[in-house]
């Protein structure tokens, strides 16, 4: 009951206090407007260079920008931590470690899916695209794994900056190493052969080919396996970081580093 | 004189500051470098040599804006936590004299990102840089970075009240990139966006180091480049002043 509480709870107040206690000034500009205006930028180079059509572009965009939330959340949430001088107190609790940051990670995982769907739909809206009603259903649950996924590399990189102080950086790293390879704006068979190779090792190329397809009107059985393709990199991910938090907070304690700012 | 070497110190230490800094010295450079990589694999898919090398050209001046956008908006930030604002502003130098120099200290990141993307478009895309008229392609890159300097030195001012201003900093990325052409044709935008466009000085930067890469006489873009960027200059002067009495009456200079 009390791990609940924690994944519950705890998720719940970090998020919070991740966005300032939900400053829509933060909150706005970086989970609205970011999505809509990279959508709008890929969009535009697509239609100059002749390439793809607008759906494309705001598929790929939208669920890119999924990772932000995964991503940097999970980072500054540890961060966070560290400057409120609350992380040697959280880590010395007795509460386990699977709920305490898998109850940080979840808020993170349903924000990701707002941010991607913020993006598609608004995309649509803003460019006129044309996604079958009947397809929309299938985008919401492709978006939710494709979201959950990059939670999981939040999760590494939340365990990295346990370690190393620069989140912000690292994060955005990481970010444009997902631009570039998994099929963003180029689909990952126009890639070079070792660029798609390392694409399909990452979270959101699956989710991102799947939503494409589904938008184009395929079914479930036509995506299924993508989707389970994605699951399954999420998952790996997943328990990959909480190996890694689990190691680098041995690390940090053990080096006396946990709190250096 | 004293003035010029407060200027030049401010500066020089500015950016011994931001080059030690992995998220100004580094990702300032690595942002703009792999959404311009980006851009041009999407122009690579059809092979087209004279696209590409358009996109080339917009795509090396990306970083000049990022090196603004997200610094320049954090900038008054970064001294309030660090606690000297208020010894900034209570120094007999007036504030603009402090924050111009660290707006150039950013855009002279800014031409490192320039050179940075050019060579790693000949690099990875085999994009040598056709330029028929060198002199003025370095002159517009020069005026587009002093431009974008003042830009970020207007941006600066504007948002010293606003205590999240990196959220909106980078905010102004993406939309920048477009809306001045660095990667996208001006004349494939809507209409209604069109005047935003020739408000931003790099947009008539852009189009003077493009029309130099022609051959073309980039001369009536650089001096529209020139006005549009003494305009943010003389706004952001006046805005300065007042919006920093305006803190101080209200005592608000140091709250976070």
């Amino acid at each position: 009951m009390t791990s609940v509480r924690i994944f519950f709870v705890g998720g719940l107040m970090s998020f919070r206090a991740l966005f300032n206690w939900m400053n829509p000034w933060i909150f706005v500009p970086t989970t609205l407007l970011g999505p809509i205006t990279q959508i709008l930028l890929f969009a535009y180079v697509g239609r100059a260079a002749g390439v793809g059509d607008d759906e494309f572009f705001i598929i790929g965009n939208a669920l890119n920008y999924a990772a932000i939330p995964g991503m940097f959340a999970m980072t500054f949430t540890i961060g966070g931590e560290r400057r409120a001088q609350t992380l040697g107190l959280v880590l010395t609790s007795p509460a386990r470690r699977v709920p305490l940051f898998l109850g940080r990670a979840m808020p993170v995982i349903l924000n990701g899916w707002g941010t991607a769907m913020i993006g598609i739909v608004s995309g649509v809206w803003v460019l006129d695209a044309d996604i079958p009603a009947s397809s929309w259903p299938l985008i919401v649950l492709v978006v939710a794994v494709g979201s959950l996924a990059t939670a999981g590399i939040g999760l590494v990189m939340g365990a990295i900056n346990l370690v190393w102080r620069d989140g912000a950086t690292l994060g955005n790293v990481v970010f444009l190493v997902l631009l570039i390879f998994t099929g963003t704006n180029v689909s990952v068979d126009d890639l070079p052969g070792w660029m798609e190779a390392v694409g399909r090792c990452l979270p959101l190329t699956h989710a991102i080919e799947a939503t494409r397809a589904v938008a184009d009107g395929a079914t479930w059985s036509a995506v299924s396996g993508l989707v389970a393709t994605e699951l399954l990199i999420g998952a790996a991910y997943v328990v990959l970081g909480l190996l890694a938090l689990r190691w680098l907070e041995h690390l940090s304690r053990t080096h006396a580093t946990l709190e250096q700012i | 004189m004293s003035r010029l070497r407060q200027l030049l110190v401010c500066y020089r230490l500015q950016l011994k500051v931001m080059m030690f800094s992995p998220f100004e010295g580094f990702l300032q450079v690595f942002f703009p470098l792999m959404f311009a990589t980006a851009a041009l694999l999407v122009y690579r898919v059809n092979d087209d040599p004279e696209a590409m090398l358009y996109a080339g050209i917009g795509a090396a001046a990306m970083g000049i804006w990022t090196s603004q956008t997200t610094s320049a908006a954090t900038l008054v930030q970064r001294e309030r936590w660090a606690g000297t604002l208020e010894l900034v502003v209570a120094a007999p130098t007036p504030f603009a004299f402090v924050v111009l120099p660290i707006t150039f200290a950013m855009a002279t990141l800014g031409l490192y990102s320039v050179v940075a993307v050019i060579l790693w478009d000949w690099w990875l895309f085999d994009l040598p840089l056709r330029v028929e008229n060198w002199p003025g392609f370095v002159l517009s890159i020069l005026m587009t970075t002093f431009t974008i300097a003042l830009f970020g030195f207007l941006l600066s001012v504007t948002v010293v009240r606003y205590r999240t201003a990196w959220a909106l900093g980078s905010a102004l990325e993406y939309p920048g990139w477009l809306l001045c052409g660095f990667v996208v044709p001006l004349s494939l935008l809507p209409a209604w966006a069109l005047p935003l466009s020739w408000a931003l000085a790099p947009t008539w930067g852009v189009a003077a180091m493009r029309a130099s890469a022609a051959g073309d006489s980039p001369w009536s873009e650089l001096a529209v480049c020139l006005g549009v960027g003494l305009a943010y200059a003389a706004l952001a002067a006046w805005l300065g002043v007042r919006l920093i009495d305006s803190a101080r009456r209200n005592a608000t200079l140091a709250l976070t």
